[in-house]
């Protein structure tokens, strides 16, 4: 039978090298796109890395300061010159240097923040007056830079006789880099140099206070009423869609909520971290609750019976079995929505929290700005210094929010049961 | 603050008076038995009926006091300031404030404020002693009647148990009235807005200029406010963003799903889930700052003219975001289709490839439109990336090169700063968030219809 018609088997065969391969390419395609989204993060972190480690160390300038006691002669030690005694410092240095503007440009190699330093320091201990001592001073944030290797020699921000005087004093040794203890205990500041993240951490400490306060205990509640006594009715629904579509609504809805709200309508006080927890409050709610319901209901039905079988109330069998078991669930719950509260931005710019605050917020009224919304302000500045700060300040975000989420993966991994 | 901490320490005397009171009428520890309820439930009852009303006139007080003593001091000033106008009123009020707060050395201002200052001192001493005097006497009635209800048939523990039941109740419904607040504030704001621009010009005007002038022979006084070219500007970066996160999302999840061993599945997952963890601010800076130069000296060398604003880097960094996001919501919609479909397919001799291309996928479609669909709805209501790193200009285009401008970048501009209430400038803001409200909750409300369909087909 000699049939012209080849038999099915050589046709699949045929075809099956061409269906091999697409099967790999497909296979590969695949591969390839988890291994480019992984390598977006991968630059993300290695860029945000690569422009923030050098904002730990800062470059300074040793200075011999001569306390001269006719500085503090005539007023309060708290209100003499202290950026007469720096810039004494630094004409000591370079005593050819005699006119006006270079003078002033000479002045300008150390930091406004010196005269602060000496100033605390005096404060803390009188006997200094007449003294004369080798300091260690902050420097511009220009020399920094320089130092830093970020700033263009020929770039013009540092005139060449600045240059020569910063390189005379590197060969003399007079420059070096330290630990940036400013940046991890400051405010904000519009001196680079003089510029920290600790006002930033405590206003986003209150403010989270403010969300975790509201949010846990209203989420929890709202959760343990939908799971295990809401009828299904009307009103249940309501509530449920509800709670999904805030789920979804964008964040800056939220902040405007706030503003129009809790600002205009009540007279609550612009910046505050309370009224900054009240709207993080609002939007991490649904998350809250989404995860405390799904904690719920992985509690088995027969602790439930075992409960009610020795005569718990219903209220009882929940508040002492039901609730204790699911909370490890909502724990984690709890800490990946305050950790999303803790990189959200949008709605706290809504109600004012972007000004420029110097001072350390002390209370949940005092205006304050958080983590994110100081990235968001030292990102707009034109300094170069900034960007490296702002970096900085961006791994340490990074870091609280490492910190929170592997809490939560652990405390899934040491507490989840499975039933 | 000291009445509250009062107010605490009533409440807990009230817990142990309620306990002790409910032992005693049992006739002793022994004799617990014969109450109706376990003995602490008594105590909780009583501390319930001490403190809450209490505290609810406490608060009730807090939030009419202000109001009222203002109310009071300004009827107390001279005829000729009363008829000042509500803004230097404020002024005056102010004043007395400072005064009080001992801002403003006294002898710098005028007799008539320092006596009102005196005046508004007195009704704050008479309103803070009388609020306290009113709050411990409730507290004080509350304690009493309930103490001496109890006896032996008082069925404490449903008492009690109904109450938390209310709590509940009440926090559940916080759900509704943020629905509400945000609907009405919005709204409100937006309808003020609407008086004095009209809905047709805002949904269909092809400019949008929202300075208004200061003085009225300003070029460009009169602002324009039609939402298209910010409509379109958000369009376009979505788009961007969703031609990026849609493929490579949806390779990654069938890669996950279909081809990953355990292992790899195991690190893969939780490394995208950190690109979902990242706050927008962060990518904001990273698109600003590398990615947005690193695609205009990209595009110099080509020769093409890239704005440094342009959307393709704002788009292309909310792709990467929304990557996890799509992937995520893939994986389960694709794990949701049940084995036999693919045993079908693999038994009549399909690769793997052509199983997910021809059987998997067109089952899952649905729910992977939905998922889609919801990230869509994300990557509108993106706010820090775009306004770090897109324009502010509106421009009516279609070149990914160029700056666009979106709601949410001009929402920010509008609202960001100290500004009036009331100018249209203002408003607009709230009538583009209405927009975005509106859009995100249609596309949102489609989302979930359409995955709840495609879930209940399969189960």
């Amino acid at each position: 039978m000699n049939n012209p018609k080849p038999k099915t088997i050589e046709i699949v065969k045929r075809g099956l090298a061409r269906r091999y391969r697409a099967e790999r390419r497909f296979r590969r395609m695949g591969l390839g796109a988890i291994l480019l989204s992984l390598a977006f993060l991968g630059f993300l972190f290695v860029s945000i890395v690569g422009n923030g480690y050098t904002a730990l160390l800062q470059t300074e300038l040793q200075l011999e300061i001569y306390f001269a006691p006719q500085i503090f002669a005539d007023t309060e030690v708290g209100n003499a010159d202290y950026s007469r005694l720096v810039k004494e410092a630094l004409y000591a240095l370079f005593p050819q240097v005699t006119g006006r503007s270079e003078r002033r440009s000479l002045a300008g190699l150390a930091s406004s923040g010196a005269a602060f330093e000496l100033r605390r320091m005096v404060l803390a201990d009188r006997s200094l007056i007449g003294q004369r001592q080798r300091l260690w001073l902050p420097a511009d944030d220009d020399v920094d830079m320089l130092v830093k290797g970020h700033l263009e020699r020929a770039g013009g921000r540092l005139s060449e006789t600045q240059l020569a005087w910063i390189d005379q004093l590197q060969a003399q040794g007079q420059v070096a880099k330290h630990f940036n203890r400013t940046f991890f205990t400051a405010g904000d500041s519009r001196e680079p140099e003089l510029a920290g993240i600790w006002g930033a951490v405590c206003g986003s400490f209150y403010t989270l206070l403010v969300t975790l306060a509201l949010s846990f205990p209203l989420g929890v509640a709202t959760a343990v009423y939908l799971e295990e006594f809401a009828p299904r009715n009307p009103w249940t629904d309501l509530i449920e869609v509800n709670i999904n579509n805030l789920a979804a609504v964008p964040s800056i809805v939220f902040g405007l909520l706030g503003l129009a709200v809790f600002l205009g309508v009540f007279g609550m006080p612009r910046s505050a971290p309370v009224v900054g927890g009240l709207v993080l409050a609002l939007m991490t709610l649904p998350t809250i609750i989404i995860a405390s319901r799904a904690a719920l209901q992985s509690v088995p039905p027969s602790i439930r019976d075992a409960a009610l079988g020795v005569g718990a109330s219903k209220m009882q069998m929940i508040m002492h079995h039901v609730l204790p078991l699911a909370l490890p669930g909502i724990l984690t719950g709890t800490i990946i929505g305050m950790a999303r509260a803790l990189g959200e931005t949008a709605p706290l710019l809504m109600i004012g929290m972007v000004a420029f605050i110097v001072d350390i917020p002390n209370s949940f009224t005092d205006p304050a700005a958080v983590l994110p919304v100081q990235i968001y302000l030292w990102a707009d500045s034109p300094e170069r210094a900034f960007v490296e700060r702002t970096s900085a300040a961006t791994l340490v975000l990074l870091a609280f929010l490492i910190v929170m989420n592997g809490l939560a993966v652990v405390l899934r991994r040491r507490f989840e049961r499975r039933w | 603050m000291m009445l509250l901490t009062l107010l605490l320490l009533l409440t807990l005397s009230a817990y142990y008076l309620g306990l002790r009171r409910a032992v005693s009428v049992a006739g002793g520890p022994e004799e617990v038995r014969s109450l109706h309820s376990r003995p602490p439930y008594y105590g909780v009852l009583t501390a319930i009926w001490c403190g809450l009303p209490a505290l609810l006139i406490y608060v009730a007080w807090q939030m009419l006091e202000g109001r009222l003593i203002t109310y009071l001091a300004l009827a107390q000033l001279p005829p000729e300031l009363q008829t000042l106008s509500p803004a230097r009123l404020n002024l005056i009020l102010n004043d007395i404030r400072n005064v009080i707060a001992g801002n403003i050395a006294e002898g710098q201002i005028s007799p008539a404020i320092q006596a009102a200052a005196e005046h508004y001192r007195r009704l704050q001493t008479i309103s803070s002693i009388a609020s306290g005097v009113v709050v411990v006497a409730a507290a004080l009635a509350g304690l009493a009647l309930v103490h001496r209800r109890i006896h032996l048939r008082l069925r404490a523990r449903n008492h009690v148990e109904r109450l938390v039941l209310w709590l509940l109740v009440a926090c559940s419904t916080v759900a509704i009235f943020t629905t509400i607040g945000i609907v009405l504030s919005v709204l409100y704001e937006a309808l003020r807005f609407f008086k004095s621009v009209p809905l047709t010009e805002f949904l269909f005007g092809l400019q949008w200029s929202p300075q208004m002038a200061i003085r009225s022979d300003q070029v460009g006084s009169s602002g324009a406010f039609g939402a298209l070219p910010v409509l379109a500007g958000t369009l376009l970066i979505s788009g961007i963003a969703m031609a990026v996160a849609v493929p490579i999302g949806l390779l990654a999840a069938i890669y996950l799903s279909e081809y990953a061993g355990k292992r790899f599945r195991g690190a893969a997952k939780p490394l995208l889930e950190i690109l979902a963890g990242v706050p927008t601010v962060v990518y904001g800076f990273f698109a600003a700052l590398v990615v947005a130069p690193l695609i205009r000296s990209a595009g110099q060398t080509i020769g093409l003219d890239v704005s440094s604003e342009s959307a393709l880097a704002a788009g292309l960094v909310m792709g990467i975001m929304i990557i996890p996001f799509v992937s995520s919501l893939s994986d389960d919609m694709i794990n949701a289709v049940p084995q036999a479909l693919r045993d079908g397919a693999y038994g009549l001799g399909a690769t793997r490839s052509e199983t997910i291309k021809q059987v998997v996928l067109p089952a899952a479609l649905p729910g992977i439109v939905g998922g889609v669909l919801l990230a869509v709805s994300r990557a509108i209501g993106e706010t820090m990336i775009v306004v770090m790193a897109a324009g502010l200009t509106a421009n009516m285009t279609l070149n990914p090169l160029k700056a666009v401008t979106t709601v949410t970048v001009q929402i920010v501009t509008l609202l960001v700063g100290d500004q009036e209430f009331d100018s249209p400038k203002t408003l607009a803001a709230f009538a583009l968030g209405l927009l975005l409200f509106v859009i995100t909750l249609g596309l949102n409300i489609i989302a979930l219809k359409v995955v709840r369909k495609y879930r209940e087909q399969y189960e």
